[in-house]
């Protein structure tokens, strides 16, 4: 069996290098197509969709027919169940596509909906003492509901696993879960739940308390403890605010047939989302998209007003139409990431040992209420008590953001372990070190970044106790943060193809989200077949090619690679056999090498690429590689990195404006098949990190039930201005590469707001508990403080 | 956007006639960057858009003996590089520099900068300008009130006035004129601020068929002035709270002085007890301190917002220490 194993350093000439992104000169020249940009042939229709004005309301009624009389209007679609319940302001109740937009906008306006206002909660702020209560069984309705609010597939399995359901559910009514967009292993769990009675009352409250959760003997830890050190800690709900807001533009070549172009992190999982509800095998639904303007977790999935775009189209005889959000849309329902914030003690001795754990966390997903964020995050703490409410509310559904739950989980953790840093005048590394036994399996590589992190900060020099660093008005501060991520490579399938004429393509349905995923595709059948990336003609995007996983999760470099590089060995392969007659040599005696199939060790016998491909004969060489493969070993891809973070920033004590002028970002993620690419991945999560932390806040009014900010005016966004200089230093070499691939999209992007929390109460000397660490909440702390 | 008639005169004789035939259904065009952005939000919908751009006679800076007349198409962007400007008005061009964006001072007019509408969430949700629930209960007093008023904010109208340029000409003892059906007038710029009292009233002196034609500036070639503002993003954001001072200074000692807050009121906020603070004093720390005490004295902040005094007293004092030649 060919060998797959990744090359030895000696034997990389690509991987490992700094090579830039094959797409930057066409997205900084505009040549590059967005899911915005594409214009159909034929003339498109606009879609345009009615939303609630409501935060909670029954629909009582829905009359279209003024819309549906508008001349340009060419097809209207009700989305919601009359009787229904919509569960946030801004979800969407009814459709049409129209000529333009202008007549599309007037024909929304012309529906006419009834609602019967119910009573709603926006708020996230700590539930009131004894209003929780605890999770009981899903009732027929409380399914629909999770269904609609979009709640996240393995919370949906895990309640269910854990509270089972108080009806019995029939395979009719499970069609019907599935028509509404239930997945596979919902319904599944369905089947399999236990069944239970009913509980109570009727009416829920919103406060949902899950089960306690002990380890160890946390009395015995606290009471034994010499040092107790106590804070709140959190972050608010942001929104995913992608630059190119979610939708799709759909139409019907035949009655069959479907064709979407969708702004999607899963181009081969979209199909098989769409064909349910809309009654057509998924093997009829083709998906292309070039480039994505952005998703961060919010578009895995073909969302309702992607169905109904291709809804639309069909009425209106498979006219193309297009639903593109507008940005208040974008803003208000297409994600959220869910806020987290907790009331924590921690018990350590003197020397800094950490000991026992408490928690009292609570926090906000939306409809479905959200985890528990996996705190005490990577320190696993010897004994532990932590409680968890969930808030179900109506601020709109979550999704999946960068690492969920982790950036939040680092920030209660972090700051927990910073504040007892302070509390027992301990430098936080030292702190930090002297607990790393607690970190598991990356202990060692944790030990080596806050060596690098350290130095790269300078931090020795710099570091000041809390509150100690601070001339006129201005006071600076240090704080770092770790975390830690899994990355392991999805399945994937790829093919490769050389061609008679020395012409290489490979064909692979991922999709590059602005990661560099084409350059790691050029780069890993380039390397593989001793060409320059120029020579490798990439095709993705496309459900035409092999399927690929989700990009999720940090997920797609380990996949696409793997796969990749086993389709490209397996072509490699085919062509040595074609080529070693003419080189009187044996297969396992070439390489490819500099443009050339060459016996191993005799320069003289060698051929060009075009030469040696001109012995394929009629038929190209094609070749399926996929991930993972155990028949053709060995793994190319790997789980779990780690990652050290220090943020120095700046704060006027008289504004509390906070301004960060550096961070250092030391990061591990395995092989590394682009470093260029890799560090980039870094500066985009350091900046989005410094964005969250400082300023992003999904605003809402109890009073209206709506989000005040779904603009860019006051969802604000850190500007260029904003970001300082940046450091970035990626671990490789022994040790590190032998790992195989492992993804990075998450783990930097946790850290940040960690870290810039913990540096702005070094600076300040008292700890600003939630982010984003706005001027109004420093003030209000340094009040406290003077106060105390 | 919804559908409406477009117009684009050439003099002001003829603007008028258009604002005057729709009768309450017009509206003035000028660099568009607000307007528009209303009008896509459904916060306002004029029948018809009055395009102002192609009234020449409107547009350019003209110095005299008697100070500066300011056209109101002039762009921010031109009146910042005005040379009379950087030269004898600092506080003026400090805050056009900082106003914004560069895309949008490329656009803005100076007469579109003081008529822009405020950016209260509640309005640009449209929940109105004076929002109140459906029972009348105010939504700002016991709402999302952070970025709101701090002063001037008794009656229904807590939103913040969005112009920075305005504080800094009304330091200056700007004047605004206007020409209308009836004619031409002319008021303190500081006048033409106003706080309503009731929805269908607007926080401009400006009927709905008249324009802006000019701001007209005082000579200030030997005053001290300066602008502070305190914006938490560095660039793209607006600010939280500025403040503007103009000095006439008799040796090291202030003689009369203008002190104007930016953002913490539905109007710009001149503040007379902030300048009696600081008349016959000399700038040191310790009496712009004073001074910037003084401004904030009367403030009385909503449920959220007592951090806006404090910001608004810091760039109080920093504007007076910069006027006095400090960092
Ligand atoms: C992101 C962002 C940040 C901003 N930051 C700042 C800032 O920091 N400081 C600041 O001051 N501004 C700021 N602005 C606002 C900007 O300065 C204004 O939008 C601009 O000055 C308006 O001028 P315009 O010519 O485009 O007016 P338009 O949009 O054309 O008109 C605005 C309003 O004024 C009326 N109008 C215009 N001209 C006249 C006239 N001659 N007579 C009568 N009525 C008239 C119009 O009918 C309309 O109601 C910001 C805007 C944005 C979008």
């Amino acid at each position: 069996m060919p060998d797959f194993a990744w090359p030895t350093a000696e034997d990389r000439s690509l991987i490992g290098k700094r090579i830039s992104r094959l797409d930057s000169p066409d997205k900084v020249s505009g040549r590059a197509k967005y899911n915005y940009d594409y214009h159909p042939s034929g003339p498109m229709l606009f879609g345009k969709v009615l939303r609630s004005p409501h935060a909670k309301a029954k629909i009582l009624s829905v009359d279209t027919t003024a819309a549906q009389k508008m001349p340009g209007v060419e097809a209207v679609e009700v989305i919601q169940k009359i009787g229904g319940t919509v569960q946030w302001a801004g979800d969407e109740i009814a459709a049409v596509a129209a000529v333009d937009e202008g007549t599309a906008e007037e024909a929304i306006r012309a529906i006419n909906v009834k609602y019967e206002p119910l009573a709603y909660l926006v708020s996230d702020a700590e539930p009131p003492a004894g209003s929780a209560e605890a999770p009981g069984p899903m009732s027929e309705d409380d399914v629909w509901d999770a269904i609609d609010n979009q709640m996240p597939e393995r919370q949906f399995l895990e309640y269910l696993k854990e509270h089972g359901v108080s009806f019995h559910p029939e395979e009719d009514l499970l069609k019907q879960f599935k028509g509404d967009g239930a997945s596979d292993a919902i319904l599944d769990a369905l089947r399999k739940a236990a069944y239970h009675e009913p509980s109570g009352s009727g009416t829920r409250s919103p406060y949902q308390k899950a089960a306690a959760t002990t380890q160890g003997d946390p009395d015995k830890a606290f009471a034994e403890a010499s040092v107790v050190s106590e804070g709140v800690y959190g972050t608010s709900v942001i929104t995913h605010c992608c630059l190119e807001s979610h939708g799709s533009t759909a139409e019907w070549p035949d009655k069959d047939h479907l064709f979407v172009h969708i702004s999607t992190q899963n181009v081969s999982g979209v199909p098989s989302q769409m064909a349910e509800p809309l009654g057509v095998p998924a093997a009829n639904i083709r998906v292309h998209q070039d480039h994505i303007g952005g998703g961060f977790g919010s578009k895995f999935s073909a969302d309702r007003w992607d169905i109904t775009a291709a809804k639309l189209s069909r009425k209106a005889g498979g006219r193309p139409v297009r639903i593109m959000l507008e940005r208040d849309a974008e803003l208000k329902v297409a994600g959220a990431r869910p806020s987290a914030y907790a009331r924590v003690k921690v018990a350590a001795s003197k020397d800094g040992s950490i000991t026992g754990w408490q928690s009292q966390s609570w926090g906000t997903g939306g409809p479905g209420g959200g985890g528990s964020p996996p705190i005490p995050y990577v320190f696993s703490i010897p004994n532990q008590r932590k409680e968890h409410t969930a808030i179900r509310n109506n601020i709109g559904p979550a999704r999946a953001w960068r690492a969920p739950n982790h950036p939040q989980a680092a920030v209660i953790t972090m700051g927990a372990l910073d504040d007892l840093a302070a509390k027992i005048n301990m430098d936080p590394i030292d702190l930090w070190l002297k607990n790393l036994s607690l970190t598991g399996p990356r202990q060692k590589v944790y030990e080596e970044e806050f060596g690098v992190a350290s130095d790269l900060m300078d931090w020795k020099q710099k570091w000041r106790p809390r509150g100690q660093n601070i001339s006129g008005n201005v006071a600076r501060g240090l704080g770092l943060s770790l975390h830690t991520w899994g990355g392991r490579g999805h399945a994937s399938q790829c093919d490769v193809n050389i061609h008679p004429d020395g012409s290489v393509d490979v064909k692979i349905g991922t999709q590059d989200i602005g990661t560099g995923t084409r350059t790691t595709l050029a780069i890993v059948a380039a390397e593989t077949l001793g060409l320059p990336i120029e020579a490798i003609k990439l095709y993705i995007g496309d459900t035409q090619y092999p399927p690929s996983g989700a990009s999720g999760g940090s997920t797609t470099p380990g996949g696409v690679s793997s796969s990749t590089r086993r389709a490209a060995v397996e072509a490699r392969e085919a062509l040595f056999a074609k080529v070693a007659p003419a080189l009187n040599a044996t297969p396992e005696q070439l390489e490819c090498k500099d443009k050339t199939v060459r016996v191993k060790g005799d320069s003289g016998r060698s051929l060009s690429w075009k030469e040696a491909c001109s012995k394929i004969g009629a038929v190209p060489i094609t070749a399926r590689g996929k991930n993972p493969d155990k028949e053709h070993p060995p793994d190319l891809t790997n789980s779990g990195v780690g990652g050290v973070q220090m943020a120095d920033v700046e704060v006027d004590m008289e504004t509390g404006i906070v301004k960060v002028r550096k961070m250092v970002a030391v990061q591990d993620c395995g092989l590394i098949i682009d470093l260029k690419t890799a560090e980039s991945s870094c500066y985009g999560a350091l900046t989005m990190g410094i964005s969250y932390a400082l300023f992003e806040e999904k605003v809402m009014d109890q009073a209206t039930g709506t989000m005040l900010n779904a603009n860019m005016e006051f969802y604000r966004l850190a500007g260029y201005n904003d970001i300082p200089e940046l450091v970035v230093h990626m671990m490789t070499g022994k040790g590190y590469d032998e790992r195989g691939v492992i993804g990075l999209g998450e783990p930097p992007v946790i850290s940040p707001g960690a870290a810039i929390s913990n540096a702005v109460a070094n600076a300040i000397g008292v700890r600003v508990s939630y982010l984003p660490l706005t001027p109004d909440r420093v003030l209000a702390a340094l009040g406290q403080k003077a106060g105390a | 956007m919804r559908a409406f008639e477009y117009a684009s005169p050439t003099s002001t004789k003829q603007a008028l006639s258009l604002l005057g035939a729709a009768s309450g259904g017009a509206l003035v065009l000028a660099g568009g960057t607000d307007l528009l952005a209303l009008m896509k939000d459904d916060i306002v919908h004029p029948k018809r858009l009055v395009n102002i751009k192609e009234i020449r006679e409107l547009d350019g800076v003209a110095s005299s003996s008697l100070g500066l007349r300011i056209g109101a198409l002039t762009t921010l962007a031109d009146l910042a590089d005005n040379v009379n400007i950087v030269k004898d008005y600092s506080a003026l061009a400090d805050a056009l520099n900082e106003a914004a964006s560069p895309q949008i001072r490329n656009m803005a007019t100076l007469g579109g900068n003081l008529c822009q509408r405020p950016r209260c969430w509640y309005f640009r949700n449209g929940l109105g300008l004076l929002p109140k629930d459906q029972s009348g209960k105010d939504l700002v007093a016991t709402g999302e009130n952070r970025y709101h008023a701090i002063l001037g904010n008794d009656g229904p109208a807590k939103f913040v006035s969005p112009s920075s340029i305005a504080p800094a000409l009304i330091a200056y003892g700007a004047k605004i004129r206007l020409i209308g059906p009836n004619g031409k007038r002319e008021l303190p710029l500081d006048k033409f601020f106003v706080i309503p009292k009731t929805e269908d009233q607007r926080e401009h002196d400006l009927k709905r068929d008249e324009i802006v034609t000019e701001v007209v500036l005082p000579p200030a070639a030997d005053l001290k002035s300066a602008h502070y503002e305190i914006r938490q993003k560095d660039a793209f954001d607006w600010p939280l709270a500025t403040a503007a001072v103009v000095f006439q200074m008799s040796g090291s000692t202030v003689q009369s002085a203008r002190v104007v807050m930016g953002y913490v009121a539905p109007t710009p906020w001149l503040s007379e007890e902030a300048a009696q603070a600081i008349i016959g004093k000399s700038i040191s720390e310790e009496t712009a301190k004073a001074a910037a005490d003084a401004a904030v004295q009367a403030a009385k902040p909503l449920s959220q917002n007592a951090y806006k005094v404090q910001l608004a007293r810091v760039a109080v004092k920093r504007a007076i220490l910069k006027a006095g030649g400090a960092a």
